[in-house]
């Protein structure tokens, strides 16, 4: 299991979510996937997508305009 | 051939020719985030179809960007409409960017346009063609739309449906459960996929059988695009598109190009250059990511917005800029404003100028 890093800054929606629904479709099961991006709509479209394809959300953080989303690739990508 | 007449079987064949036993046929569904795609995909799960979401993403989108960039909508939740249509209906969204191969549907569509600069019918082909490509790298089984007939009048009229079928290669795998039993029985309904009497037959511009339907479902909440979720069906902004092309000379775009017609107020006071003039902090925020591009304007002696140029400027036209700037600034009543002007190699100097009045703003500059 690796962890990888997705910089999805300067970004708007849904650009974030598809850059990182891509990238996690290159990943395996168990990997975690750090999302950084500066639109504030990505705090809902990631966890929201995650939820519809069964990967799971480790972690959210806004802190001034970054977003940081961390998320475990569940078994289907 | 007639829209009365069956369409011809598909030629396309799909990896998945017949299912394990028990497990059930796969659609994809195409989902706009509005209310009649979330009814058909629900139709056909109460069918027992594995039914998975698709949504495309053009760049004209209007949900999104402009919910980022504006100050007034930052006060709304957030909400990515396709992505809680799927939650609702618990099936997976996939979320396809399409927006380089989508350029030639605006540019050359080959049924023109509508009202606007909406290629409607292309853009249907374009996307159920998209979704027929995606049905067979997935080995998925058909393919099922919201589309109600008669409800546009462009893409959903009982000529044109056969078209998207027939150019999206899709054929008799495109299921419109919403009206399906106004139209020839698909592959899915002849081969007993689906039932074809649990279809609907949908017809027209009212809403409400499609509201009495989500009553039924006990879908409560749910989005209303008619027709609103795409920016070229909006009158301005293909004014402003029309008016890029032309002071181009070509009919071309890149993405930055129509991602800044969604912002800012734009105005062309000379046919060689415009303006693009930041209408609240969002978009002053949105525009600072671009003034490194373009030849920018700002006041440094009253608060304001943060002007693009678009063009090639000489020094009247920089004075009149400055001058514009200062309008739409807090400075608009004052004698003079000082303003900052930089260029793209970064190198800025100091303009003091008067505020154009309101009154001597000639209205066909406003885009």
């Amino acid at each position: 299991m690796s962890h990888f890093v997705l910089d999805a800054r300067h970004l708007l929606c849904p650009m974030p979510v598809i850059r990182a629904q891509n990238r996690i479709a290159e990943l395996a099961p168990g990997d975690t996937l750090e999302v950084h991006a500066t639109d504030p709509g990505a705090l809902h479209d990631i966890p929201a997508w995650c939820r519809v394809h069964g990967h799971e959300i480790v972690s959210v953080a806004h802190v001034d305009k970054e977003v940081s989303i961390t998320l475990r690739v569940g078994g289907t990508a | 051939m007639s829209p009365q007449q069956p369409l011809p079987a598909t030629s396309i064949a799909p990896a998945r020719t017949a299912p394990a036993t028990g497990a059930p046929r796969k659609a994809v569904a195409l989902i706009s985030g509005g209310l009649d795609s979330m009814l058909a995909a629900k139709v056909m799960l109460e069918q027992g179809i594995h039914v998975e979401g698709i949504n495309f993403y053009t760049g004209f989108c209007v949900e999104g960007h402009t919910h980022a960039i504006r100050n007034h909508e930052h006060a709304k939740p957030k909400r990515n409409n396709a992505l809680w249509t799927a939650e609702q209906l618990g099936i997976k969204l996939h979320i396809i960017e399409v927006i380089e191969e989508y350029k030639d549907v605006v540019i050359n569509p080959k049924h023109g346009y509508g009202a606007n600069l909406n290629p409607c019918l292309d853009c249907k082909g374009f996307m159920v063609r998209k979704a027929r490509e995606w049905m067979e790298k997935n080995g998925f089984d058909f393919i099922i739309t919201g589309e109600v007939l008669g409800q546009r009048p462009m893409s959903q009229r009982r000529d044109t449906m056969p078209v998207v079928a027939r150019e999206s290669g899709a054929f008799d795998r495109l299921l419109r459960p919403l009206c399906a039993k106004l139209l020839p029985a698909t592959l899915p309904e002849r081969e007993g996929w689906v039932d074809r009497n649990k279809l609907l037959d949908f017809n027209g511009r009212s809403r409400k059988p499609q509201m009495a339907l989500a009553a039924k479902y006990g879908f409560k909440d749910y989005a209303q695009p008619a027709g609103g979720c795409c920016f070229l069906t909006n009158e301005q902004y293909s004014h402003k598109l029309a008016d890029l092309w032309s002071t181009r000379g070509s009919k071309q775009y890149e993405f930055d190009d129509i991602m800044l017609l969604k912002v800012g107020r734009h105005l062309r006071p000379r046919p060689h250059f415009k303006l693009i003039v930041g209408r609240d902090e969002g978009e002053n925020n949105f525009l600072e990511g671009y003034r490194k591009r373009f030849v920018h304007l700002y006041a440094t002696s009253h608060e304001g917005p943060l002007v693009l140029i678009d063009g090639t400027v000489n020094e009247d036209d920089l004075a009149l800029a400055a001058r514009l700037t200062a309008r739409f600034g807090k400075g608009r009543d004052t004698e003079s404003v000082t303003l900052t002007v930089a260029d793209i190699q970064g190198n800025s100097r100091e303009l003091r100028v008067a505020p154009m009045p309101a009154n001597e703003i000639p209205p066909e500059w406003y885009l």
